[in-house]
């Protein structure tokens, strides 16, 4: 192989699991580490900066930083259930424990004259603001609703996420002297286009809830609803009770929401029922748990055949049995057993199979084309439609996704209309910013805490399940107190402290090799990628993660050593006696609009580098 | 020195062995030596060569004297006995532990300096006499511990860390063993632990006396451009005779040679030695034939590493002395201690 080329900020960044796998690239062993030492206004800034939303998203996110965490495999023969650090509800406590922030906002630069407008206020919307406002740009928001926030406020359930919470977030970005124009739709692009914006960022979301059209459907109207329209009039109060035999159909998150809200409604016998098969349920494992936890049981392998009605007042669903197929390429079809239909007595359905983009007040005619699907065709990366000034994100840009995705939607699209704003080509986007530093103090001191933690993760406290159940309002989630959000902080392995190599230096001693706990360092003959990982000290059972390789030693060897399983321990540096190995903090930061976005800070030579991240 | 504990996580695929144990469980506290220690590596070895003979911890009794290298016992097999003696006086105590219990196996460690300047009489009586054990010296020609001194082991025109040149002759620990009659003789470097852990297992199942001298550097003191026991000297100037692989009484035998470039010997306890020859010319199961290439080959500067020599069916020090086989401590008060009696008759039967 190739010696490992570490100026490349992509390898360092790949270390860093978490961080690696979260779209917007929030720094998450930084803000750990932050929150260990109880330092939690400082923890929320650094999240605040990369994914806008700490609060929400602490109690919300989709968390793909979760299952791509280090904890999860280390723990792997080491641990009763090997589970990721807790990070997510980590970013709660920094979010609850805060001091008042309002001092640390942004302070917003003189008017620079050019005016930018966001349709919708949604996350994608507001990331595009608050990264635009305190430039000088005049951001003007439009939303149809009353208040700023999109799906965070008119569909994600108060029991998972308090309106407070959503009221502080959303007054951040507000305060930066964002125009809010709400309760104001958008019904014409074109009439937005002729008002002059120098810049328009679409983030409308997928506002449309997909139907279900099986016979009795019209007949028995009254009593079946759109999942995501019945939520938001929950949201909004338009909505107080259900009828008490309720059955929810799709097996996605929204199904979740509509089951637990509908639970908390009058809902008696509340049931999901689903097509596919428990497993594949595209709902995540933890909402699953808990609305089996609240008493709804989860029927699968059943789809959806009639609305049986008396005189259009609606008594039940006939579904067919199915199984699950697979061909020799894996795809599934879902097959019928001969069983006899089955009849689920209700009195009211909520569906929830699925959302759908809709532009219907974009004209066709005006410049920004769309595909095959209904959605915008955009440059990779850009976010910019086919009229070269407008851009869409979050939801409105790719279909349905999550707020984190929305969330770095936005940053990008922002780099994309100051980039453009500035005349400069959009389609060059800036490499992040990062820092790398020795973390050794002394002898044997070092900058982190790098005692490994034997602890499994820690559980959050719940509220009374009759206790929840009676309000929709109450939040069912309770958060970590400060002792046990301590000790989940110390699970985590500060990857980001990277092991690095020095060749020069190295005495082939074997003392990093004999420490390691993990047996992640081989020194040996090179050899191909995948003939090498063959010949290592401890199995490679993960080719997703690199091996790092140096360069050729003194006795032909190369030093190899397998990323996947490291500890960040720091005992290969503490027991090499040349300093060949050191622990370096790796930060990274992706790179925002405004300065340091633009060609001027662009370094020389490493664009393809930034390519490569 | 290391102020971190170890972590207890191992890697997911870390595997046990017949007796139920893994690698790590054959660890023992963390090391306090310098980091990038020659000794460092040979704990590491041993662990290994445990790991894979399959030994239960608590069968093993590791003894050492005084200085870095027999601080090491410290640093693994902590589920095993140990006894660190007085200086130089591991030997003896190792003696006598064998002769009270001869179903342990013992594991002696010591240094240069505790074996060959304060303690070669003991190592030499403890050869000659065939004690059954496996002896590792870590020989870094220097005194560690005492911060760098010139040990016996020193080649003549060794430069020490100041740049003062030692005078003296070296004593080959090597050479006095196969001189007295120890039946296992081995060399090896710290730094190759491919060839140092097979070497450990052949040990360790010897039937008599068993050495290895393990060339380890020093890194603080005798790891500089003048010495003749540093890593970078060693890696220019090792030459080894042979490779071997220690094959277990119960492992099938799989791997085919040419003839002659493998010599099996199969040892007391049905495990086999297979030596690989590198140098044809070598062989490894004549005594004299031993001495006199090593003689050859350490004046023209090569520091010959291998199984040296071999008797596999070596005898020991209880066979001579015709010992009982069951272990004092297992025999009860009355009869290790028959009392006045039985002694007056014994004196009697010599007046
Ligand atoms: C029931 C449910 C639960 C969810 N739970 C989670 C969760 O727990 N975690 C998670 O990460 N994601 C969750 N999501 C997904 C998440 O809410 C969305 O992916 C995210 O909000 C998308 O953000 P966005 O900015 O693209 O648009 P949205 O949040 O959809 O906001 C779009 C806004 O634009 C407004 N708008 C639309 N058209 C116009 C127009 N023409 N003029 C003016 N305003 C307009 C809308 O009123 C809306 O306020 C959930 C979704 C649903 C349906
Ligand atoms: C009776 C006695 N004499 C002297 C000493 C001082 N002393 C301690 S260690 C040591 C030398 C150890 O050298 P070596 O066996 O080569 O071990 P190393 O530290 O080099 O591994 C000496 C002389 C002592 N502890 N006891
Ligand atoms: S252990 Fe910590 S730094 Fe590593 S992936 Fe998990 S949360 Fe991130
Ligand atoms: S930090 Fe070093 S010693 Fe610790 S697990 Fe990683 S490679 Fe091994
Ligand atoms: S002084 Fe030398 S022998 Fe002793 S621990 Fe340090 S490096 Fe090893
Ligand atoms: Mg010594």
């Amino acid at each position: 192989m190739e010696p490992t080329n570490t100026a490349n900020p992509a390898y360092f960044h790949k270390v860093v699991d978490c961080q690696w796998a979260c779209p917007a690239h929030t720094p998450v062993p930084e803000y750990i580490r932050l929150i260990g030492q109880g330092r939690y206004s400082d923890a929320y800034m650094i999240n605040w900066v990369s994914n806008v939303f700490p609060g929400v998203l602490g109690r919300t996110c989709d968390r793909p930083c979760e299952p791509a965490c280090r904890r999860g495999r280390v723990e792997e023969n080491n641990a009763e259930k090997p589970e990721p650090v807790a990070i997510c509800r980590l970013k709660r406590v920094a979010a609850d424990m805060k001091d008042d922030v309002k001092a640390r906002m942004p302070s917003i630069s003189p008017n620079n004259g050019k005016r930018i407008v966001c349709v919708g206020a949604g996350p994608a919307s507001l990331t595009v603001a608050r990264d635009l406002a305190p430039l000088g740009y005049e951001v003007t928001v439009f939303d149809g609703e009353a208040k700023a926030g999109g799906f965070i406020r008119s569909q994600i359930p108060r029991f998972r996420l308090p309106e407070s919470v959503v009221d502080e977030e959303t007054g951040y970005i507000l305060d930066l002297g964002v125009k809010f124009k709400s309760g104001q739709r958008v019904d014409s692009m074109r009439a937005l286009l002729e008002q002059g914006y120098d810049a328009v960022f679409v983030g409308s979301g997928a506002p449309r809830g997909r139907d279900l059209d099986v016979p009795g459907r019209k007949e028995a109207a009254a009593n079946i609803h759109i999942g995501i329209d019945w939520l938001a009039s929950v949201s909004f109060g338009h909505i107080t009770s259900v009828k008490e035999r309720v059955i929810v159909l799709g097996g996605g998150n929204t199904a979740m929401d509509c089951c637990r809200s509908a639970r908390r409604m009058g809902g008696k016998e509340v049931k999901v029922i689903v097509r596919s098969g428990f497993e594949e349920m595209k709902a995540s494992p933890w909402e699953k748990e808990d609305a089996q936890h609240e008493g709804i049981p989860i029927l699968n392998f059943h789809v959806p055949k009639t609305f049986e009605h008396d005189n259009g007042k609606l008594t039940g669903m006939t579904f067919e049995i199915v199984r699950a197929v697979y061909d020799a390429k894996g795809k599934r079809t879902l097959v019928p057993t001969g069983e006899p239909d089955v009849l689920v007595p209700c009195d009211e359905v909520l569906v929830a199979v699925g959302q759908e983009n809709a532009f219907p007040w974009i004209e066709r005619d005006c410049g920004i084309e769309f595909d095959k699907w209904g959605l915008p065709v955009l440059g990779e990366g850009t976010f910019q439609s086919t009229l070269h000034n407008v851009f869409f994100g979050g939801d409105a840009a790719y279909g349905p996704k999550n707020i984190i995705t929305a969330v770095a939607h936005g940053h990008e699209a922002a780099v994309s209309i100051d980039r453009l704003l500035t005349g400069e080509d959009v389609s060059r986007r800036p490499v992040p910013m990062t820092n790398l530093m020795s973390q050794k103090m002394g002898i044997h001191e070092w900058i982190y805490r790098n005692a490994v933690s034997n602890d499994v993760r820690f559980k959050v406290p719940w509220t009374k399940a009759e206790t929840a159940l009676a309000n929709i309002k109450i939040e069912v989630e309770l958060g970590f107190d400060a002792a046990t959000a301590f000790k989940e902080a110390s699970r985590c392995l500060n990857c980001d402290v990277q092991t690095v190599f020095n060749r020069a230096t190295c005495i082939e001693c074997d003392a990093c090799v004999d420490i390691c706990p993990m047996d992640c360092i081989t020194f040996t003959g090179n050899g191909d990628e995948s003939e090498l990982r063959t010949r290592l000290k401890a199995p490679s059972t993960n080719p997703t993660q690199d091996l790092y390789v140096s360069d050729e030693l003194k006795t032909g060897r190369v030093m190899v050593k397998d990323e996947d399983m490291c500890l960040h321990c720091g005992l290969c540096a503490e027991r090499c006696p040349t300093g060949a190995w050191d622990m370096q903090k790796f930060l990274l930061n992706t790179t925002q609009a405004g300065a340091r976005c633009r060609d001027a800070h662009f370094p020389v030579a490493h664009d393809s580098a930034a390519e490569a991240v | 020195m290391t102020y971190i504990a170890k972590p207890k996580m191992h890697h997911p695929t870390l595997q046990t062995n017949k007796v139920g144990y893994t690698r790590r469980d054959y660890e023992g506290r963390i090391s306090t030596l310098c980091a990038g220690c020659g000794h460092d590596s040979i704990s590491a070895a041993v662990i290994q060569a445990c790991w894979e003979l399959d030994i239960e911890p608590h069968r093993v009794a590791k003894l050492s004297g005084i200085g870095c290298s027999s601080k090491t016992t410290d640093y693994f097999l902590g589920a095993s006995h140990g006894f660190n003696t007085v200086h130089g006086r591991m030997p003896s105590v190792l003696t006598g532990a064998n002769l009270a219990n001869r179903e342990l196996l013992y594991l002696g460690v010591s240094g240069d300096g505790d074996s060959a300047s304060i303690g070669l009489g003991q190592f030499a009586n403890a050869m000659r006499r065939g004690v059954r054990m496996a002896y590792i010296v870590e020989n870094n020609g220097v005194y560690g511990l005492t911060k760098g001194q010139f040990s016996a082991t020193a080649d003549r025109g060794a430069k020490n860390k100041k740049g003062a040149i030692n005078n003296d002759n070296p004593i080959d620990l090597v050479g006095i063993a196969l001189q007295l009659g120890a039946t296992y003789v081995a060399r090896s470097f710290s730094g190759d632990k491919a060839q140092l852990i097979p070497l450990i297992k052949g040990a360790m199942s010897h039937g008599g006396a068993a050495v290895i001298d393990v060339i380890s550097p020093c890194v603080t003191f005798n790891n500089h451009g003048g010495s003749t026991k540093s890593y970078d000297y060693i890696r220019q100037h090792n030459e080894a005779v042979s490779r071997i692989d220690f094959i277990s009484p119960s492992s099938e035998i799989t791997t085919e040679y040419a003839p002659g470039a493998v010599v099996d010997v199969p040892q007391h306890d049905g495990s086999i030695l297979r030596l690989r020859k590198l140098h044809a010319d070598y062989d490894p199961t004549d005594r004299d034939a031993a001495m006199s290439y090593m003689h050859a080959r350490a004046a023209r500067g090569e520091v010959v590493t291998g199984l040296l020599y071999l008797d596999p069916l070596a005898t020991d020090l209880h066979t001579s002395l015709n010992t009982c086989e069951q272990p004092l401590n297992t025999m009860g008060a009355q009869l290790l201690c028959p009392g006045s009696e039985a002694l007056n008759k014994i004196n009697d039967a010599l007046r």
